[in-house]
């Protein structure tokens, strides 16, 4: 990091960098601007100060879909998918980094093989999968597919082989088996890649469309991603109603993301560098 | 992160075999049958319907290599990889390019650094839909903000996803402006473990700070560069969402994309066998992709 630049210069990297930020925030306000703008003077744009603001768009839309229950769907599956992941992960990498077994090799091939198809090859069998036990349009449809995720496997089974082999054996030697071992020395020298994984789960889950789309009809099921893209269908011309339902549905990550925000960006640069 | 101990063969713990066997399925089975049923199970059976005629609802009937040879003879097949292809190489340069500006500046010293990581980042965890409802309406062709601007200052005033030339360039733009804080923050990353005394190395050899640029902060951010570039075709080659709620692949098919085309194939036209055989397509292409990234990277990705 240098600092002896010629002030020209330093002010036009200010300019710049905030030009930037408000390209990146001012699609945000224009949301907001367009859901308090009175339907009757969109015709012609929504201006920057709204004449009569109102909150009719979000009646409109409470009315529509059952807003508040897919708000916690969305919020509920996020969490529960984020912890199975972390769950079945650190649990995975535990028994790869550790214990020893025949064709270990193998098996951690296929865990492998899993990380390397997309979803879209698995929708289309996934979806008969549950239409054959009749669990489609179910929480449950909603999260199986992210129960263990091979990706966080891998991740994780990396920061289980950097501790110290020391510290087990000499857990061992003081009685302690695998479990304790596992709870007690493992998973707190872990805990910045589990919060890596946490990020991309909760991210992935709460972003997800294309698994949503496919399994689920009902509203009362719906995540927020396909709650809105439904809306949209409804309301056609009515970006009024459809910027509401957007401007619902980025408050609660919004809060998630400034509360965490610190952590959220070090986890994804963490990945970028192995 | 690094590998630094590989697994030590502790000879002192040798209880039953049995017990050692239970620990085992304790500590894997919790993904194993996860992984199994929905994400194996699946796989394979894809490969199977990806050999058969069928609607979901008909019995199956076998056709071999039909559907393949069917696809890659079909003209739509074409143009849904060629839109494909377009979306990527329009979004990669737009994010990297954006993404290294960003980085760079936000490398400098300045005030409110954080602020500014936070901002550029926010679109990042903001879900596709919504990036695609707010832009569909910035780019809204009539009274979007877009146009607006653009016809006040005199320019041209695009039909954006209602006409068949703009539909791609549109779903591109948004793109790029949700994924634009991702490539940064990874690049910044990449930035920051350049180590300072190289710079200062540079400096005194006389060089300039464009040549520092391009003969030290470039390859030395290859690494970066790498998983950026990797990353980025594997996701725009998978490319859904954005699509589906800004064009749903329109007008009249100049935007649809092959996950699209999967999906249509599925659940409109009651091709499930076509279906999968074009995922198990695009699956190939992607694998081969990153495959020949992998080996190429000897030539171009300098780890320090």
């Amino acid at each position: 990091m240098r600092d002896t630049r010629s002030l020209p210069a330093k002010l036009a990297l200010y300019v710049a960098v905030l030009v930037g930020a408000a390209i990146m925030l001012f699609p945000f306000l224009w949301t907001v601007i367009t859901s308090i703008t009175p339907e009757g003077s969109l015709a012609d744009g929504p201006k920057l100060v709204v004449e009569n603001p109102t909150l009719d768009a979000y009646r409109t839309l409470l009315d529509a879909i059952p807003m508040w229950r897919i708000i916690l769907n969305s919020l509920g599956i996020a969490i529960a998918s984020t912890a199975l992941q972390l769950v079945t992960g650190s649990m995975a990498a535990y028994g790869f980094a550790r214990l020893h077994f025949p064709l270990k090799n193998v098996v951690f091939g296929f865990y492998l093989a899993t990380l390397m198809v997309p979803l879209q090859v698995l929708v289309v069998p996934l979806f008969i999968e549950m239409k054959t036990f009749n669990l489609q349009d179910t929480y449950f449809a909603l999260l199986a597919p992210t129960i263990a995720s091979a990706f966080g496997v891998f991740l994780l089974r990396q920061a289980v082989t950097a501790v110290p082999m020391e510290l087990d054996e000499a857990a061992t030697i003081d009685g302690a088996g695998h479990l304790r071992i596992f709870t007690t020395i493992v998973l707190p020298l872990i805990r910045p890649a589990l919060a890596t994984v946490a990020v991309f789960a909760f991210m992935g889950s709460w972003n997800s469309f294309l698994w949503p789309l496919v399994v689920i009809r009902s509203p009362e099921f719906m995540t927020l991603p396909l709650g809105l893209s439904t809306l949209q269908g409804q309301f056609t011309t009515q970006w009024d109603v459809v910027m509401a339902g957007s401007v619902v549905s980025i408050v609660p990550i919004a809060i998630v993301y400034l509360l965490a925000q610190r952590h959220i960006i070090a986890g994804v640069a963490h990945t970028g560098i192995k | 992160m690094k590998a630094n101990a590989t697994p030590v063969r502790t000879k002192t713990r040798k209880p039953g075999g049995w017990k050692r066997l239970g620990w085992v399925l304790f500590f894997l089975l919790p993904s194993a049958i996860p992984l199994f049923v929905f994400t194996l199970v699946p796989m394979v059976s894809s490969l199977w319907v990806s050999l058969h005629k069928w609607n979901l609802i008909s019995p199956m009937e076998w056709v071999g290599l039909g559907n393949y040879r069917n696809l890659l003879t079909d003209e739509m097949t074409r143009r849904v990889f060629l839109h494909t292809l377009i979306y990527v190489a329009g979004y990669l340069p737009i994010v990297y390019a954006g993404g290294l500006c960003l980085a760079l500046a936000l490398n400098q010293k300045l005030k409110g650094r954080a602020f500014l990581r936070a901002t550029y980042f926010l679109p990042v965890v903001t879900s596709w839909v919504v990036v695609a409802l707010v832009w569909k309406w910035l780019l809204n062709p009539t009274n979007g903000l877009v146009n607006q601007v653009l016809g006040a200052i005199g320019l041209p005033e695009p039909g954006w996803w209602t006409d068949p030339h703009w539909a791609l360039p549109a779903v591109i733009l948004s793109s790029a402006w949700k994924d634009l804080g991702f490539v940064m923050v990874i690049l910044l990353a990449g930035l920051q473990a350049i180590p300072s005394d190289i710079y200062e190395a540079a400096k005194v050899d006389g060089s300039s700070a464009w040549q520092r640029f391009w003969r030290v902060t470039l390859p030395l951010l290859s690494p970066s560069t790498f998983f950026v570039v990797v990353i980025s075709l594997i996701n725009g080659f998978q490319v859904f969402d954005q699509v589906y709620v800004m064009t749903a692949g329109g007008p009249s098919g100049s935007s649809q994309v092959v996950v699209g085309q999967i999906y249509d194939l599925t659940f409109r036209y009651g091709r499930a066998g076509e279906a999968s055989a074009l995922s198990w397509i695009l699956f190939a292409v992607i694998l081969l992709i990153t495959v020949v990234q992998i080996r190429g990277q000897r030539r171009w990705v300098h780890y320090a």
